[in-house]
């Protein structure tokens, strides 16, 4: 099997060649409104052939994993190498030769794996708690357990397989009343999402939130709106992620900046000359890129192009310090990068992405975040997000406010919302909470590239205070 | 588009040309793997297969150069076995290779049948119990894409080019228990590409479609040229207010795009959860406003997953009071209402808003002085129960006083909601409507499109 063991031998007369072997699973349990919802399972497996031939770069991928399969691979993206090296962006023979050799495995589960009646038992039980009222038109507990096995080889001599293991729960419940709609979830759509197996439940306290997250969407809807008007926020981790994710993330990935994603995704705001010097944020900002910690949803000990994986400061005390670019944009902007060159699947190539980009805890413990607060809005759970194609400009949206004044929690408000400017932004950042505060999240859908992907990224952040916030409500 | 006696198409490939081929390849193949289900199938046992292929060169470019060049081969069947009204779905990758397909096909066959025995009953199963087979088959006769990329980088000599070709056979399928075989194949490329003159000011283009011509490529790209030179000019910035403004098709489209995540959804709307909810009562949007989904006038396939046929037009707004919603077979069950071929997740495939009567070509000369909107980008919803939105300007987006264009200006934020966009604000409505079919390539190649007028709006609200 190409997974595991000696592959067929391969000829190819070309600089260099990969084979990157994906086998993904996903078994899709859910129960809406009471009702288990279709099972399916998915099982998807290929190939992605690289090559590097007469300065040229090309790539194929089949799901054909014959002997015979992965040779007309080969061939196939050696052709595309030599049919456009005359045209390529990069000669390919100043590109690295990766020969890594490794294995990673996902640590051992802690509880029992769950069958498939007890899947369906734990979502119906949240399913019927949820239903504590009328006004509760609509409900799911869902949860995708998903495996992942990547083997990459190379003509140089490399031999890399990892295993991975994911859990994705979530819940969410929709209220309806007076023409008003309001959806709460648990830590956001896909919110949750981590490395393991049913250990991550417990981490969340997923048994037994089904009625409380119905009874915050009742809440909500009894609730005024957000005020409007520029004040502080303090912003938690399930927001946190969001705004780490959109303004941070996305502008220091190499490939924008070089300008691949100009077509699509966008560039950035963030230039080659500003890395060492440019002050992000405040003083009190500190990002990594963390690809070391076993529970977040990317982690891992080899990008998808054989690099090895280390944890790296991206901004120090607010200064930038390096981009999140793999190793063939670091070789095309002359920087220092990280080991973040990924690919949706077998029939997608590496591009840069985030993977695990985290901001590390500060010393302030929850009650004095809030106590520092004389007038704001304490925000969870992104709902919405935009953000311009420079990833400057933003507006981002939460399920749920609380009102502070004086240094004290009050009411609830619904439908706050704040916007700014990334540039700025992290410049206000005035308290950053302590490791008490912090939660490891993440997200499955980050999409990018063309052709595009969808690819896994986690965020693990502490509660934060920003001042000066252009803080709004909703429409009515 | 061709049906029934169309031909097939043959492999994409660097050497090759994608070329008109006899029936048999691809087709053949289904056939020959539905036939393999049917085989396996034990007494009192149903199915529905769903099948999903592309064979497609990608070629991504920057800076007037080849950056990623590549071939996707993959082939995607869902296989849903039913007993009873207990069903589960298998969904797996095939390589094109018959007997080890057909084994693996089987497999997952026997592995669904150990499965069913956890299950519940479903209340919401809805499968045809009529057979609708159909084919449709595009022929198309592209050349090499490496000699596309040849023609389009030599077309933008000495511009900052940066985009995607993506060229190839994308191929549907559908087979069930009762001898229902649906085909869907049709060979296109999707060009698009962007100029750029420095930061984020740049025009956006594409050239879509069956059939190259290098002489359509050329003068697109002229008409890009010249539109960068307006965007080369120095960009204005505009402070935060209302402003008059003209929206193209492609900014329609980021609109429609939002809406489409929901807002024409059935089971959205029973549980107002869509963003159009509110038009089930008291809101309403300009009379001129008809949307439809156009199945008849669109790329996509005219059957949906479990095998129902797509009606060829499905009316969601006329006259600006909504006139209907997407519902999808499950849906159809759980609030009684008739199923009408949608997807699963009850978005549009073929969304078809109707013209106005303003020239396209008066556009901007109707918008007098205000925003000329090329593109949106990145929407959201900032207050969904009142369809109020929230995204960016992009691309060639310009000032412009008294019916000529000044200059660009800087990316802007605007928010504000569908009812007063679309409805006490909307002056115009152009003639012309521009078939956009759908580049995004997330997982593979989407056999969707829009059809939309541009707008021109009387004040738009613009908050950073």
């Amino acid at each position: 099997m190409p997974f595991d063991g000696p592959l067929p031998d391969l000829r190819l007369a070309a600089d260099f060649w990969s084979l990157r072997f994906v086998r993904e699973t996903c078994d899709s349990y859910a129960v809406r409104k009471n009702v288990p919802q279709p099972f399916a399972v998915s099982e998807d497996v290929g190939v992605m052939a690289t090559v590097h031939a007469d300065g040229g770069y090309g790539y194929a991928a089949t799901a054909d994993l014959s002997p015979t399969g992965l040779l007309g691979a080969l061939e196939r993206a050696a052709q595309w190498a030599r049919a456009t090296a005359h045209l390529a962006l990069m000669d390919a023979r100043t590109l690295p030769r990766p020969a890594p050799r490794g294995r990673h495995a996902p640590p051992a589960s802690l509880v029992p794996a769950l069958s498939r009646r007890e899947w369906y038992e734990l979502l119906m039980h949240e399913s019927r708690d949820a239903a504590i009222d009328p006004r509760i038109v609509d409900w799911e507990a869902v949860c995708d357990v998903r495996t992942a096995t990547h083997r990459l080889v190379t003509s140089e001599g490399g031999d890399v397989v990892q295993e991975h293991r994911y859990l994705l729960p979530s819940i969410g419940v929709t209220a309806h009343a007076n023409g008003d709609t309001q959806q709460r979830s648990l830590n956001g759509q896909r919110g949750i999402c981590q490395q393991g197996g049913a250990e991550v439940l417990a981490r969340f306290g997923f048994s037994g939130s089904g009625r409380r997250v119905a009874e915050e969407a009742l809440e909500l809807l009894a609730a005024p709106n957000c005020p409007s008007g520029r004040m502080d926020v303090l912003l938690m981790p399930d927001q946190m992620m969001l705004q780490i994710h959109e303004s941070i993330g996305h502008p220091l990935e190499l490939d924008r900046i070089l300008g691949d994603e100009r077509n699509f995704a966008g560039t950035s705001f963030v230039t080659m000359d500003m890395f060492g010097t440019y002050r992000y944020g405040s003083a009190l900002l500190n990002v990594t890129f963390d690809p070391t910690r076993p529970e977040e949803l990317a982690s891992y000990a080899y990008d998808d192009d054989g690099t090895p994986a280390e944890k790296a400061w991206l901004i120090r005390d607010g200064i930038l310090e390096r981009p999140l670019g793999g190793s063939i944009s670091q070789a095309r902007a002359g920087l220092p990068g990280v080991a973040n060159a990924r690919a949706e699947s077998w029939n997608r190539p590496p591009i840069d992405r985030m993977a695990n980009l985290n901001i590390e805890p500060g010393t302030s413990s929850f009650d004095e975040l809030v106590g520092s607060i004389e007038r704001g809005v304490l925000m969870e759970t992104n709902n919405s997000w935009s953000i311009d194609d420079s990833r400057n400009k933003f507006q981002f949206g939460c399920e749920r406010g609380r009102l502070i004044e004086n240094g004290k929690l009050g009411a609830v408000v619904k439908n706050p919302g704040y916007r700014g400017i990334s540039a700025s932004f992290w410049r206000s950042l005035a308290r950053v909470g302590d490791a008490a505060t912090l939660q490891v999240l993440g997200t499955p859908y980050c999409g990018k590239g063309e052709p595009s992907q969808i690819i896994r990224c986690g965020h693990a952040s502490p509660a934060c205070v920003f001042t000066g916030v252009d803080v709004f409500g909703g429409a009515q | 588009m061709r049906d029934e006696t169309s031909t097939a198409t043959a492999s994409a490939g660097t050497a090759a040309a994608h070329d008109g081929a006899p029936r048999g390849d691809a087709e053949g193949y289904f056939h020959a793997i539905a036939k393999a289900i049917d085989g396996a199938l034990l007494a009192g046992e149903r199915y529905c297969a769903s099948y999903a292929a592309e064979s497609t060169d990608f070629v991504r470019m920057n800076r007037g150069k080849v950056r990623q060049p590549g071939h996707v081969e993959q082939r995607y069947l869902d296989v849903r076995l039913v007993r009873g009204a207990r069903h589960a779905t298998h969904a797996l990758t095939l390589t094109g290779d018959l007997a080890p397909d057909e084994a693996a096909v089987r497999t997952a066959l026997d592995a669904l049948r150990t499965v069913l025995p956890d299950l519940a009953d479903d209340p919401h199963l809805l499968l045809p119990d009529t057979v609708a087979s159909s084919r449709s088959v595009g022929a198309a006769r592209l050349p090499a894409s490496a000699s596309m990329v040849e023609t389009v980088l030599a077309a933008a000599a000495g511009e900052d080019l940066v985009g995607l070709l993506a060229a190839g056979p994308v191929q549907r399928g559908f087979a069930n228990e009762l001898g229902q075989r649906n085909w869907h194949e049709t060979t296109t490329f999707n060009l698009q590409w962007s100029l750029y003159h420095r930061g984020d000011k740049a025009v956006k283009s594409s050239y879509a479609g069956f059939a190259f011509e290098p002489d359509s490529l050329a003068a697109r790209m002229t008409d890009a040229r010249e539109r960068l030179a307006l965007v080369s000019r120095p960009a204005r910035s505009l402070p935060p207010g209302s402003y008059r403004a003209y929206l193209a098709p492609s900014a329609m489209e980021e609109i429609a795009g939002l809406l489409s995540y929901g807002a024409f959804s059935g089971r959205a709307l029973a549980t107002q959860q869509s963003a159009l909810a509110r038009m089930q009562s008291d809101a309403t949007l300009d009379a001129r406003v008809f949307i439809d989904e156009d199945t008849e006038g669109g790329v996509a396939p005219r059957f949906q997953a479990e095998g129902f046929a797509r009606p060829p037009r499905v009316p969601l707004v006329a006259a600006g009071r909504l006139a209907g919603a997407l519902v999808a077979p499950r849906t159809a069950r759980e609030f009684a209402l008739a199923q009408n071929g949608a997807n699963a997740w009850e978005g549009p495939e073929s969304l078809a808003m109707r013209g106005g009567e303003l020239p396209m070509a008066d556009a901007v000369a109707a918008l007098d002085t205000g925003l000329a909107i090329g593109n949106l980008w990145y929407l959201n919803y900032s207050d969904r129960t009142a369809c109020r939105m929230t995204g960016m300007t992009r691309f060639a987006t310009f000032w412009v006083e008294h019916g000529r264009v000044v200059a660009p200006v800087e990316a802007l934020r605007f928010d504000d909601t569908l009812f007063r966009m679309l409805g006490d604000n909307l002056l115009h409505l152009t003639r012309e409507t521009e078939l956009m079919l759908e580049p995004n390539t997330y997982g593979s190649r989407l056999l969707s499109s829009t059809s939309l007028p541009g707008a021109v709006l009387s004040d738009m609200t613009f908050t950073l």
